[in-house]
């Protein structure tokens, strides 16, 4: 990388620079200067992997861990929680209250690596990453967490859902970062959970990744919401199985609807790790499964 | 390209280098800084035998740029042992023969260390949870968990006696 290299779409690369500024203003315009050259780099988990495989040859690296609002972890004061898009899995399991409010959120995010890798990756990364097998996404979309983004044009809220558009692609248009994720105020007998399907016990990527809130009210289910992921292109939000279960007592009827409603959502690849018939089974086996768990934890709030 | 100069702090020592914007903080520590105790094994955050702490977080130095270290705290296998006496955890994995091959173990140390600063009684699970990011091609792993568990509980015991001192 010592001198200006020839790119794959013939575009003089020019040397790498490292820039890590203390306001998020100066992030943006840095970014955006620097176009398709600019990468941003929080935990860094899957970026220098991708520059050590020569996959991207970056012009500008903007670290955005000195900016403070990428790095809080602030309940606010309706009861929600807003997460900076560089807090690491490490840094949310440590927070007092995160994972008591948020169990399937901080599951899934702690399921991102080993603990060397949870000590520097982030959700926002796994986000951006844009991976439909990324863990903590299927947890966010079933929090039904709201994403603050800041680009050149200012600030802007999208559902957590409408970020990856396809493999390795997201929403975010040039010059533009992922902040922070919003996550609502728990109302009473509400609990979540998170669940992946991997031939081993740690270190893996997800089969099928499954992703439960609800709200119960005298064993009734009044809300709900299933993030399923490694399934499809994106992680996808099956509102049919959230409808099957609203409303019911979790009965087995129910659960077979939503379990349905998840394996007809599937349209996933066939490869090594599983086969579509196998990942469209587990889809419904999950959804039953982390229901259970996230009704048993909400029983308790 | 222009070098670039970074301060940091490294086993409680101030220490300066110059580096290449994309040097991994391992490039930093087995190059310029000379200490070879931190190994590559893979250069993607798979094996572990890398491991340093960045500000007391476990982390692959493979995975972290040299740059982002400017003024933070770092720690490395190299500081360990207090000069000539070993770490508990050294002598144990001496003892009960928890390496053949050695390279995986500053980062078996290195990781293991940063679980008995969090957690004094680990279990057993707790400890095969946390050692997944290390991988070891010789010993099979049994021999590593029983010496960190051993040395937890000695650990716990030496500093149950000095508190009674």
């Amino acid at each position: 990388m010592g001198r200006a290299e020839q790119g794959d779409d013939g575009t003089i690369m020019t040397e790498l620079r490292y820039l890590a500024p203390n306001s998020l203003d100066e992030a943006i315009k840095a970014f955006a200067a620097a176009g398709n050259a600019g990468r941003i780099l929080a935990g860094g988990t899957d970026l220098l992997v991708q520059m050590r495989a020569g996959v991207v040859k970056p012009g500008l690296i903007v670290d955005i861990k000195k900016i403070a609002e990428m790095m809080a972890i602030e309940e606010t004061a309706d009861g929600g929680f807003r997460i900076g898009a560089a807090v690491s899995g490490m840094a949310l399991h440590d927070h007092p209250r995160f994972g008591k409010v948020w169990p399937g959120v901080l599951e899934a995010v702690n399921l991102i690596g080993s603990k060397q890798v949870q000590g520097r990756a982030s959700a926002g990364g796994n986000l951006c990453n844009g991976s439909p097998a990324g863990d903590s996404v299927p947890a966010m979309v079933a929090a039904g967490a709201i994403v603050t983004v800041q680009g050149p044009n200012g600030r802007r809220q999208i559902p957590v859902e409408q970020v990856p558009t396809g493999p390795g692609r997201t929403s975010l248009t040039p010059g533009e970062i992922l902040v922070s994720f919003a996550l609502p105020p728990r109302p009473e007998g509400s609990s979540d959970a998170y669940l992946r399907m991997i031939p081993r016990t740690e270190m893996d990527i997800a089969v099928v990744g499954l992703g439960v809130s609800l709200t119960l009210k005298d064993g009734v289910c009044t809300a709900a919401r299933v993030g399923l992921g490694a399934v499809a292109p994106t992680v996808l939000l099956v509102e049919a199985a959230a409808k099957a279960l609203v409303g019911s007592k979790l009965d087995d009827a129910a659960l077979n609807a939503a379990a349905a409603a998840c394996s007809a959502a599937c349209r996933p690849i066939d490869d090594k790790r599983g086969t579509i018939a196998y990942r469209t089974k587990v889809a419904g086996v999950l959804l039953k499964r982390t229901t259970a768990i996230a009704a048993q934890r909400a029983k308790g709030n | 390209m222009a070098k670039v100069h970074v301060s940091t702090t490294i086993n409680g020592e101030p220490a300066e280098f110059l580096c290449e914007p994309n040097d991994t903080m391992l490039d930093a520590l087995r190059g310029p800084l000379g200490l070879t105790g931190s190994k590559e094994g893979c250069a993607s955050g798979d094996c572990g035998a890398c491991s340093i702490t960045l500000d007391d977080q476990l982390v692959c130095s493979c995975l972290m740029l040299a740059v982002e270290s400017e003024g933070h705290e770092l720690r490395t296998i190299e500081g360990l042992a207090q000069g000539e006496k070993l770490h508990p955890l050294q002598q144990k994995f001496l003892e009960m023969a928890a390496l053949q091959c050695g390279i995986c173990t500053s980062g078996m140390l290195v990781a293991s260390d940063a679980l008995l600063r969090r957690n004094p009684k680990p279990s057993e699970e707790e400890v095969r949870f946390w050692l997944a990011g290390n991988l070891c091609r010789c010993t099979g792993y049994d021999k590593i968990v029983r010496a960190v568990l051993e040395t937890a509980a000695d650990m716990r015991e030496q500093g149950t006696r000095e508190s009674i001192q």
